[in-house]
């Protein structure tokens, strides 16, 4: 950027010494929390050899059960940081009043509201969904793998090197200070000179090109891959809420993509796309970005709709009511979150006609929503409910998400949108449908295929505690927030001079320390479960006498799922199977063509995010020729014709015998 | 869907194929790669919409009609269109297993497409000497970055090409070789399509503003 250039800066572009937070304490407290525990785990990885082991049956594999949870793992990685976030705004909101500046700067606390949303949104449900339908969906419709097993290892490890950059930015440099959607001209380089602006864009950059092809690829595996029989309407829902989702990942992240390519531009090349003069218009980064983040939403809660339609359907006994409303609502829901992204901004000063259009749009999303519910209620009546855990969080959904949805109708009214925009009220509003939604849906679903993906259950006890401390947390941090955006607290303050406010406050920080606890629960109850898998084993297969094919394989599945494709004659395949006496085959074994393992995708994803960071950082040596290595990588992979092989037929055969074995010992 | 159940009751139902069914192998690849065009589109939509709101906005600084020159424009669109044309014989003569066809006719489009890279880039160098470079309004930031994204796609497009010829003449017509000029095929004429929007929508209506 200056006229002369010396030769670090040549080399290290503009890293330096003062990149590393080292005036911050928190920052550098964690930074050495973060350092030891790394040396830790790597001397504990490699004092049991587990490097070989974690690279060839994990890194480099492309079986889409293992896939999945290592993006669940990521998910919850990456969730315990954006909760730290989240308690230390609580921590500083409650702290700073009566003169106080609590205990967090300007700079500090900005970085921390952007993070917690880009890192909860990208970072946590983004993984969390995409790693569920990685696991369930191909075991649901009867497959063996996803279509392009490849580049689902690669989208994995795109999105893990987007959750790099933005850790990184912790320690070396800073994150973006602008929210977490980062409107110019705020992200612009006039106002965000620094390097925060920079990791927000190349870590959704390099997460979002995997989002993408994972939805590329799973849109392709559900149309394609399908056992003999399955016609679209015997799908089961969550396969049909995937599909649905995935349609949306691939409409709407190229648009994510150009817009942030848009400002990029302005913040590298000096192009007037945003700015304030020059002809730049800032109003169209947010028309755009929203274009793209409305569906998002949509793609975050609709797969969790289809995990609540298999829970309700299992523990009720009961086939789904109104499977086909179901679908169709989906459907509707998925084309209507493309008309309503206008509603972010009614106060932009549209016009009444185009505010009125775009509330009322949204008004209408309530009506497919309402006839899922009325549909999971229906199931529920008569049913022989099991209020095992899955069901109970599908229960606490029901109540949270109601209540969030009427306050996002009450939301999509523009008069009343023009009080309460930008306040307390909205983010009350979005935490009760993205936690009472996603995050609870989350929950039903790690409870109800844990057994599916380990052979053993999950502690109830734990679970339970882990149950009522999220809901009652839920209920103290975000209650009073309602109650707060009502009376025009605007969202993002660090200091606040109102002292009746303050109560309100110091009940929504304890609400979060009861989160905390239900955190904490949850990771005890999965180690007390790890701890305790051989009490918890599960032999069957079929833990809740589920409906669908996943749970007409073993728990966990082999590497080929199953040993011969399913065929399907109704919706809740395995319950139709079930009934009609279905034994499993104990011969004729066939060998099964599989895809192979390669490391190709964790290379080039290794190298997108080497570009990334020396993008950030303007070393323009290493952005070029980590590019090069991409382009070199990815074109040398494509010599590599040889990407499958046959499970010979004595390895099924042995790994079908012992289940067989299994089966007999259990005497099921 | 009951009355289905209904009356298949107690009948036996084969749950499996006893047989194990051969996928072929790229099964998905041509779905799979329409949806990946389908979502580059977007990107394109993106482009196009920015430019339908921004490019007007001279800022005080040219317009398309002190800037365009239509004759090289339409040398230009000749030369990816040629390329199409070219690049669809590659393709009958790979339907007919001719090896050394297939590669001249690519070898022909990688001339056009290189071609049509060449004019574009002078055209830039050209408007950027002028001082109407990317950086004068929120017009030209929306011109170049459309203009310039569709060449970065026609100039990976080429790399992929030289890619394809090499293990062409390493492998021969195999069936994952012809895959992948299918492939590339839609990419190419995608990126024609493009050409077309940009072409009328850009320079020819920017003429007429």
């Amino acid at each position: 950027m200056t006229g002369t250039l010396t030769t670090t800066q040549m080399i290290l572009g503009r890293l330096n010494w003062d990149a590393f937070p080292l005036h911050e304490p928190i920052v550098v407290a964690t930074f050495a929390a973060v350092v030891l525990g790394g040396i830790a785990m790597i001397a504990a990885l490699s004092y049991f050899r587990l490097w070989g082991y974690l690279w060839k049956e994990w890194f480099t594999s492309v079986d889409h059960k293992k896939i999945g949870i290592m993006y669940m793992v990521l998910g919850l990685v990456m969730f315990l940081r954006g909760f730290a976030d989240a308690i230390m705004m609580r921590i500083q909101q409650a702290w700073a009043f009566n003169g106080s500046e609590g205990y967090l700067n300007a700079h500090h606390y900005d970085q921390i509201f952007t993070a917690h949303g880009v890192i909860m949104i990208f970072f946590v449900a983004m993984p969390f969904i995409t790693g569920l339908m990685n696991y369930i969906v191909p075991l649901q419709i009867g497959a063996r793998d996803v279509s392009f097993p490849f580049l689902n290892n690669f989208s994995f490890w795109m999105t893990a090197g987007g959750a790099v950059l933005v850790m990184m930015s912790l320690f070396v440099g800073e994150f973006a200070q602008t929210g977490w959607l980062a409107y110019p001209p705020l992200s612009g380089i006039d106002y965000s000179p620094a390097t925060g602006v920079d990791y927000y864009i190349w870590a959704l950059q390099v997460a979002g090109v995997g989002t993408t092809l994972s939805g590329i690829n799973l849109i392709a595996t559900i149309v394609k891959m399908r056992a003999p029989g399955m016609s679209l309407m015997k799908m089961p829902v969550f396969t049909w809420t995937s599909l649905c989702a995935n349609v949306l990942i691939v409409a709407s992240f190229p648009i994510l993509t150009a817009t942030l390519v848009l400002l990029s531009l302005d913040r590298y090349v000096g192009t007037n796309f945003f700015t304030n003069d020059f002809g730049g218009n800032p109003m169209m980064y947010v028309n755009l970005i929203w274009i793209w983040g409305h569906p998002e939403v949509y793609i975050l809660i609709l797969p969790l709709f289809g995990v609540f339609s298999e829970v309700t359907s299992t523990f009720s006994g009961k086939r789904l009511f109104g499977y086909t409303s179901m679908v169709y609502a989906t459907c509707t829901i998925m084309v209507l979150s493309y008309l309503v992204w206008l509603h972010h901004f009614f106060t932009m000063g549209s016009g009444a006609s185009v505010n009125s259009f775009f509330g009322i749009t949204t008004m209408i999303i309530s009506i497919p929503t309402g006839a899922k519910l009325f549909n999971w209620l229906f199931t529920m009546y008569r049913g022989k409910i099991r209020f095992e855990l899955p069901m109970m969080w599908t229960v606490a959904f029901m109540l949270t998400f109601t209540i969030g949805g009427m306050t996002g109708v009450l939301l999509a009214v523009p008069p009343a949108d023009f009080v309460l925009h930008n306040s307390l009220f909205l983010i009350a509003h979005f935490h009760n449908v993205i936690i009472g939604g996603v995050l609870f849906g989350l929950f039903a679903a790690i409870n109800y295929w844990w057994p599916k993906a380990f052979g053993f259950k999950l502690n109830v006890f734990w679970g339970k505690v882990s149950f009522w401390c999220w809901n009652i947390g839920f209920w103290l941090a975000f209650g009073p927030l309602y109650v707060l955006g009502l009376m025009g607290v605007t969202r993002r303050l660090r200091v606040l001079d109102d002292p009746t406010l303050h109560p309100w406050f110091i009940v929504a920080a304890i609400g979060a320390a009861v989160i905390a606890c239900g955190i904490g629960a949850m990771l005890i109850q999965f180690a007390v479960s790890i701890w305790k898998r051989e009490e918890y084993k599960e032999l069957s297969g079929d833990p809740w006498d589920g409906r669908t094919l996943e749970w007409a394989t073993s728990s966990p599945p082999p590497d080929y799922n199953f040993a011969f494709t399913p065929v399907v004659y109704d919706g809740d395949t395995w319950t139709d199977m079930k009934k009609h006496g279905y034994q499993r085959p104990l011969s004729g074994y066939q060998p099964i063509h599989m895809p192979s393992n390669t490391g190709a995708g964790i290379i080039l994803a290794g190298l997108a995010t080497v570009c990334g960071f020396a993008l950030i950082w303007y070393i323009w040596w290493l952005a070029g020729l980590s590019f090069v290595g991409i382009v070199g990588v990815a074109i040398g992979h494509t010599f590599n014709y040889k990407r499958d092989f046959y499970i010979p037929q004595d390895v099924v055969t042995r790994t079908e015998e012992e289940r067989t074995r299994i089966l007999a010992s259990a005497g099921v | 869907m009951s009355s289905a159940t209904a009356t298949a009751h107690r009948e036996e139902r084969a749950y499996h194929l006893p047989e194990e069914p051969h996928l072929h192998e790229g099964h998905s690849t041509m779905l799979g790669f329409w949806m990946y065009l389908m979502s580059d589109c977007l990107i394109f939509a993106i482009l196009f919409a920015t430019y339908a709101v921004l490019g007007g906005n001279y800022a005080g600084g040219p317009g398309p009609k002190d800037l365009f020159d239509l004759n090289l424009i339409a040398l230009n669109t000749a030369m990816l269109l040629f390329s199409s044309i070219t690049y669809g014989f590659a393709m009958l003569a790979m339907e007919k297993d001719r090896v050394s066809a297939t590669q001249g006719w690519l070898l022909i489009t990688l001339l056009f497409g290189g071609a049509f890279l060449f004019i574009e880039l002078y055209e830039f160098s050209h408007l950027i000497h002028e001082g109407a470079g990317p950086t004068r309004s929120a017009f030209l930031s929306s011109f170049f970055t459309l203009v310039g994204t569709h060449g970065l796609h026609v100039t990976f497009g080429s790399i992929w090409l030289i890619t394809l010829m090499v293990q062409v003449a390493r492998k021969g017509l195999i069936t994952a070789n012809k895959r992948r000029l299918l492939c590339l095929s839609m990419f190419w004429h995608f990126l024609d399509v493009i050409w077309i929007g940009v072409f009328t929508f850009v320079y020819l209506m920017g003429m007429l503003r």
